[in-house]
């Protein structure tokens, strides 16, 4: 069943959870075959009812120890603009969608985002353009996100501080 | 008179001998090195949410060297502390895992104002001094959530008082491409490493160390 996984993180961002459970959206969803969808909403004031979206099988719940279950079982993953989350779906292998939270104070995480769709490893909207997003999106054009290396971090902090 | 000019003057010189002092113990960060007597310890800043994901994937590349290690997560936060447990879990080469976790309060949601992100933050200062100076850590690692401030001015007031030098070593986000965070504007002049992940910024700021992408 092809599923989409929803995440805002720690934080709360009511606008995406209200945006994607919208009768518009779960149709550009149904249309693209995602059959199930999967949101973690975090902090925020909504929790959708399972049975909210009568015309796609819903999921929602606020935290869990580890989300790499659920972002493992979807095929496209709807995200905050956060560091950990884009790159634990990035990581993943996952196709990733980034909604960026606009009315926060001194939208930073715009900046990656928007470096990582010029480096084209993830598409990105904001709140008011997700439908359209959904019906006109080419996942094939995403590019594989190889992972960072830690260990040059180590390597160099070995050598500064004289660890032998 | 006399009184209230003399007050002045060991005032003025008070603060002339700590900034003295904060510029040599600044200044000394290359030349100290921890490692070579024994075991790091380390106090990781681990903040909330992305930034303790990210501060976790360094952490991994760490040898048993740096031991022991001390996290410090704010309270509100929920998903940090179950991520630190599995993380140490999985650390297979230590013999016994050496880590503690402290909770202070966080010094700034996102969603709060300018104004009371300062309040929070000298609050803040109120349980990072004690705990600082209790855990006397060889090195603080952070990457930016605003907890880190008062935990490195902290660390830098062992060292202007000549009790211990304690490394700042400070990792930028990855999610930062062309400006540096509030926490990493404060810390790129106070801090011994400062890690970029991003070309853009190393250009902007030469004292800055690139190594590519590192989380």
């Amino acid at each position: 069943m092809k599923t989409v996984f929803v995440t805002v993180g720690t934080t709360s961002f009511d606008e995406l959870i209200e945006s994607i459970t919208s009768p518009e959206t779960v149709q550009a969803l149904k249309a693209r075959g995602y059959e199930r969808l999967v949101l973690q909403v975090g902090r925020g004031s909504l929790l959708p009812a399972a049975d909210s979206c009568p015309h796609i099988r819903l999921q929602a719940y606020r935290f869990k120890d580890s989300i790499a279950e659920d972002i493992k079982q979807a095929d496209l993953v709807i995200s905050h603009a956060g560091a950990g989350s884009c790159l634990e779906a990035l990581g993943a292998g996952k196709s990733l969608l980034v909604v960026v939270n606009d009315k926060l104070m001194n939208n930073h995480q715009l900046e990656m985002a928007r470096q990582l769709h010029m480096d084209s490893h993830l598409l990105y909207c904001t709140c008011s353009t997700l439908t359209q997003t959904l019906r006109t999106m080419d996942l094939s054009v995403l590019q594989p996100f190889l992972p960072g290396q830690p260990k040059n971090f180590a390597n160099f902090l070995d050598k500064a501080l004289g660890v032998q | 008179m006399a009184v209230l000019e003399g007050a002045v003057f060991a005032i003025l010189l008070t603060c002339l001998l700590v900034i003295i002092r904060l510029y040599i113990v600044v200044k000394t960060g290359p030349n100290y090195k921890p490692g070579a007597k024994g075991p790091v310890a380390v106090l990781v800043v681990a903040g909330s949410g992305g930034h303790t994901t990210e501060i976790l994937r360094l952490m991994e590349s760490l040898s048993a060297a740096y031991t022991p290690r001390h996290y410090v997560i704010a309270d509100t936060d929920r998903m940090s502390e179950e991520k630190i447990c599995t993380f140490e879990s999985s650390r297979h080469f230590d013999s016994e895992s050496q880590f503690t976790i402290c909770r202070i309060p966080r010094s700034r949601e996102v969603h709060q104002s300018w104004a009371s992100s300062v309040l929070s933050t000298l609050d803040a200062l109120r349980y990072s001094l004690p705990l600082v100076f209790r855990l006397r850590p060889d090195m603080v690692l952070c990457n930016g959530p605003g907890t880190c401030v008062p935990l490195c001015v902290a660390g830098l007031l062992l060292g202007i008082l000549g009790m211990k030098k304690v490394l700042l070593v400070y990792v930028e986000s990855i999610c930062r491409v062309q400006t540096l965070s509030l926490t990493g504007k404060i810390l790129y002049p106070l801090s011994d490493y400062f890690f970029v992940q991003w070309s853009s910024l190393r250009d902007k700021y030469p004292k800055s160390i690139f190594l590519g992408r590192i989380v």
